[in-house]
């Protein structure tokens, strides 16, 4: 039984250490948390499933599709609203992106219903292996290495890529990053463009396991916004971490004590982290001096 | 020495109904270090942030090696080799000094994001590439002495430090104009003396011009060629710097007129 939990738990925990990425990376650039975040991985798994639905594609091509479409919307949200904004204060920004998390959900209500709808997958929940007392599905593996392979790219690429790196440099002082000859609303477009995709492999991997609908990503948002605030909101490492942690917990919750609960056990984490370390678990704690 | 190596012709720029820049007009030599003296307020970092690309001017021009360079987006005018520093350090702050002055060289590195994320060969053109980066920043360490700060965040780093290091990145971009916005503010006598002679070195060794706001007279009789003097936004004396240090207008600029101080007491 702990075994079997822990493994659904790790499989659920990386699926919010994407979104928890997701939302680190624009809040490193933009420091706004990006409450679009579930809107804008939502829309795109429906146009995986149309395109492998209506228009009959192979899974890699409306996988690759969504993504490229989940890039564009990205930039899209990006330049057309949060650019335009004269003297952005935090509060109007985040209003902003609650915004377009409306717009996007009437949006797929509207263009696709509220039916529950299946999203074809080709690695399937039913297939297993079993491990003893426990047993891992396919779906479990396929989740697991996806997020893993994202997670160490991701990683590498902020750490010694010249785009990670200035991006990195934007977020701390975008004027310093100016005159020393970034294209910071560049930055911010590509910055985007990642956050959204990386939101979209999510839903991918999310859909199989829940029902398609517009409310696909309600709960895992908010689940992954818990890590990301777990990890230290601005920390890479710390989010993903984050995001197991929540996983592994939410399940052993659930399978322990209560089954009801499970959800709100996310909240209750958040709320005793923002008591005893607001800074998060893992941000590198760092204290002006005055 | 070429007199059209920069140049700011008649820049003017307003905010609101106040002229915050009016009408200035200077030319800098190749190689030589130029100051524009004022009051705080009459307009000295303006001119720097028109020239850097951070302001529009509303007329004038800026040029530049021949080339017009009015109003072209700060990223731009980094490329053309103009660096500069700012008045309230603007460093990044959760990087070690390294890492700052890594990011100097932002306008020199040249790999993409494929071969700098995979440079695990050795010799491969992205290390050979990082290497020659170290090399130059190394350098800049040894020169202003940033030995002991190198791995440090910059952060934590003591103010006047905080300095060097953004003199430090700026120097990285190897420019061929240096805008230097209060160098020497909130330094020690040691530590200004020890300026005054990095910005003597940068401009001989290096052969980088220098454009200095500074409000330390001594420093600015020091190391400067000419100087410039406003107030109120407007040019009010230009010329070597004992010129324009006994310039009536300067004195008055500085000093305040002696009618008025016999008119409050």
């Amino acid at each position: 039984m702990f075994l079997q939990l822990l493994i659904s738990g790790l499989s659920f925990g990386s699926l919010y250490a994407l979104i928890a990425l997701a939302m680190v990376i624009i809040y490193k650039t933009s420091e706004v948390p990006n409450f679009s975040q579930g809107e804008m991985a939502m829309i795109s798994t429906f146009v995986a499933y149309t395109l492998l639905g209506a228009s009959g594609q192979s899974f890699t091509i409306s996988f690759i599709g969504a993504l490229i479409f989940a890039a564009i919307l990205g930039v899209f949200l990006e330049f057309v609203f949060l650019r335009r904004a004269k003297d952005p204060n935090i509060l109007s920004l985040i209003l902003i992106t609650l915004g377009f998390e409306m717009i996007l959900y009437g949006f797929a209500g509207w263009k696709w219903g509220a039916d529950q709808r299946d999203l074809p997958f080709p690695v399937s929940d039913f297939d297993i292996i079993n491990l003893g007392p426990a047993v891992l599905s396919y779906l479990n593996i396929a989740t697991l290495l996806i997020t893993l392979i994202l997670m160490f790219i991701l990683f590498v690429f902020f750490k010694y890529s010249k785009v990670g790196i200035a991006m990195k440099a934007t977020q701390q002082n975008a004027m310093a990053a100016r005159i020393n000859g970034i294209r910071t609303n560049r930055i911010l477009s590509i910055t985007w463009a990642l956050s959204s995709l990386i939101g979209a492999v999510a839903g991918i991997l999310l859909a199989p396991i829940a029902t398609l609908d517009p409310n696909l990503m309600l709960d895992p948002l908010l689940k992954g916004f818990a890590s990301a605030v777990l990890g230290g909101m601005t920390s890479l490492v710390g989010a993903a971490l984050g995001g197991y942690i929540l996983g592994i917990i939410e399940n052993l919750f659930g399978g322990y004590v209560s089954i009801e609960f499970k959800s709100v056990v996310a909240f209750m984490i958040i709320v005793l982290v923002l008591c005893f370390k607001p800074s998060g678990l893992f941000a590198r704690h760092y204290v002006r001096r005055v | 020495m070429d007199s059209d190596f920069f140049s700011v012709d008649n820049l003017a720029i307003t905010f609101g109904g106040l002229r915050a820049v009016d009408r200035v007009s200077f030319t800098i030599n190749r190689r030589s270090i130029f100051s524009i003296i004022g009051p705080n307020g009459a307009g000295k970092t303006t001119i720097f942030n028109c020239i850097s690309g951070l302001y529009k001017p509303d007329s004038g021009k800026i040029i530049f090696k021949g080339e017009e360079i009015t109003g072209l987006k700060p990223h731009r005018i980094a490329m053309k080799g103009i660096a500069r520093t700012f008045q309230n350090i603007e460093l990044f702050l959760r990087m070690t000094t390294m890492e700052n002055l890594m990011l100097g060289r932002h306008i020199h590195t040249k790999t993409g994001v494929w071969s700098g994320s995979t440079f695990f060969r050795r010799g491969s053109k992205a290390a050979r590439e990082e290497i020659t980066h170290r090399e130059q920043v190394e350098r800049i360490i040894d020169l202003l002495d940033l030995q002991s700060a190198r791995d440090q965040f910059v952060g934590g780093l003591p103010y006047g430090t905080q300095k060097l290091v953004e003199l430090g990145r700026a120097l990285a971009l190897e420019p061929e104009l240096l805008l230097l916005d209060e160098p020497s503010a909130g330094m020690n006598s040691e530590e200004r003396q020890d300026l005054t002679f990095w910005v003597k070195d940068i401009q001989e060794e290096l052969g980088v011009t220098i454009l200095l706001i500074e409000h330390n007279m001594q420093l600015v009789r020091d190391i400067s060629d000419r100087v410039l003097a406003i107030n109120f936004g407007r040019p009010i004396g230009e010329g070597i710097p004992e010129e324009v240090q006994n310039d009536p207008e300067v004195l008055k600029a500085y000093l305040g007129e002696e009618e008025s101080i016999d008119a409050v007491s």
